[in-house]
């Protein structure tokens, strides 16, 4: 059996200017922030980012490497407004495909299943049609002859997720109460890369949880990267909550500085600077 | 005990929102909505579903009665199973609601949430709002960007089911002609006045206009020693 361990920053290096790019988790909780911090290492840019958006689209948009985002909303929870997010939106410095909560995830699952398109109850009457004037409607065939939005399938070329264990072989597992959509994702993607909190044999992924738990199945992962704490500073229940107060550092330092001082030198650079941040 | 606040008027008229809505979920998005919620669900209407704010269904004691990830609350939405109490950053006459940005939506003033769920949730399941400081910049005459779906524009939308809109200063209902937003309850010591001075249209108002219910001994009890005793609410609606 294939063993698809590998680094952050080799999982990175098959990225491409220009992919699409999901991102799991939701808000700022479970996102893969070490896949991030890696792709902030790297030059790749110029890319489409799909996203329940969080610290992860913040710090791509503040970094410029962001030209579309498909999101429908960005949010560090504990902070309703994501700083970086606004400020490149009141700047103009991205393209925004801002679509309804349920479209996107009708999109995940049109992708993950294949289909074109899938009717949804949601973004008619809206501004999101006008904001979007390439989306379309149907008309089901059947005697309600209700009208739906067609929300288009978020086909990725790449799909970048955390969860809290794996085995080599990118059978991934989350132990916290919610999934949110990170098999979807996966399944969305042409290429899939899962980091872990702790790597761990086949044999002990049930042992830590319910087969229900096992949420990403190796057929749809590309690379798995053992990254312990690689959700920081979103939450990653059971093993950590949010770290709040480096939250609120992320939130009101200025790009530049924050940037300067957490994300110049690698991973374990990262760590050491986050945990003597707080004084 | 000393008599109610405005704040806890405000609970009461959020709270009432959901009587007699039956084994529904109660969605509240701030804080008095979310007590309201709570002490409709120790009072009135036992029969609420609530959340612990994440994935999981439970009682006021906080006893796990379910599991509600944010992939099977939308379907929770669609399925209509639902009463949701959003915030407004903007809102009109017909009910649109904007929560995304403010100012031209190619390039925002000021970038608010984002739409959020505010369409699928107007399209599918019953909606109110909570708006904690009734202001001329909150009702106006149009929204800069429609996320919540209003009457004016829900044509054919089969589920669409606008309720009523909650203010700090009273209580709204969509009884206006053409379905506007019409005035029908002021809070004590509020008056209709005041209400048309924060409002930026001219709302219809009810032929009597009533006044909110002051809680009873029970709930305020309940307000001031289980829901909310560190009086949070006072920091989101003051007096």
């Amino acid at each position: 059996m294939r063993d698809k361990t590998m680094t952050a920053d080799e999982a990175v290096s098959r990225l491409r200017d220009g992919m699409t790019v999901g991102i799991g988790g939701w808000g700022s909780r479970r996102k893969p922030m070490a896949l991030v911090r890696a792709l902030l290492r790297s030059e790749v840019s110029d890319l489409t980012v799909v996203s329940y958006g969080g610290p992860d689209v913040g710090m791509l948009a503040a970094a410029g490497r962001i030209r579309r985002l498909v999101a429908p909303f960005a949010t560090l929870d504990s902070i309703p407004l994501e700083p970086h997010f606004r400020t490149a939106r009141e700047r103009g410095d991205l393209d925004l495909t801002e679509v309804d909560e349920a479209m996107f995830l009708w999109g995940l699952q049109a992708a993950a299943n294949r289909l074109p398109f899938l009717p949804v109850r949601a973004g008619l009457g809206s501004d999101v049609m006008r904001v979007n004037p390439g989306l379309r409607t149907v008309t089901s065939p059947y005697d309600d002859g209700e009208t739906f939005v067609a929300m288009p399938a978020l086909r990725l070329d790449a799909a970048l997720v955390h969860v809290n264990r794996a085995d080599r072989r990118g059978n991934g597992q989350y132990l916290g109460p919610d999934p949110y959509f990170d098999d979807l994702f996966c399944e969305a993607a042409d290429t899939a890369y899962v980091s872990c909190e702790r790597l761990v044999d086949t044999a002990e992924l049930t042992k830590a949880g319910p087969p229900q738990s096992l949420l990403v199945g190796r057929h749809t992962v590309t690379g798995v990267i053992e990254a312990p704490g690689g959700a920081h500073f979103t939450s990653c229940a059971p093993d950590y909550g949010r770290d709040e107060e480096f939250q609120r550092v992320y939130a009101t330092t200025p790009w530049p500085r924050f940037a300067a001082r957490y994300l110049g030198g690698d991973e374990r650079a990262y760590r050491a600077a986050a945990d003597g941040g707080r004084s | 005990m000393t008599e109610a606040t405005r704040a806890e008027h405000c609970v009461i008229a959020c709270a009432e929102e959901w009587r007699g809505d039956g084994e529904v979920l109660a969605s509240p998005m701030g804080l008095i909505p979310s007590i309201g919620a709570r002490l409709a669900r120790l009072t009135f209407a036992p029969e609420l579903l609530l959340t612990d704010g994440e994935a999981l269904l439970v009682t006021p004691d906080g006893t796990v009665e379910g599991w509600l990830p944010y992939r099977r609350h939308l379907t929770l939405v669609t399925g209509g199973r639902r009463h949701v109490m959003m915030g407004a950053s903007q809102i009109d006459r017909h009910g649109n609601q904007n929560i995304s940005c403010v100012g031209p939506w190619e390039r925002p003033v000021r970038q608010l949430l984002g739409v959020r769920g505010a369409p699928v949730n107007t399209l599918n399941n019953p909606v109110s709002y909570w708006v904690p400081r009734h202001s001329r910049r909150v009702f106006v005459e149009r929204v800069d960007m429609v996320c919540g779906v209003g009457h004016d524009r829900a044509a054919g939308a089969r589920y669409h089911a606008l309720r009523r809109v909650v203010s700090d200063l009273g209580v709204l209902d969509f009884g206006g002609p053409g379905r506007t937003m019409r005035l029908v309850a002021v809070h004590p010591g509020v008056t209709v006045e005041q209400v048309r001075e924060a409002t930026s249209f001219e709302p219809a108002v009810a032929d009597e206009v009533a006044v909110t219910r002051s809680p009873t001994a029970a709930e305020l009890r309940l307000i001031r020693e289980v829901i909310d005793p560190g009086n949070a609410r006072a920091r989101e609606v003051a007096g």
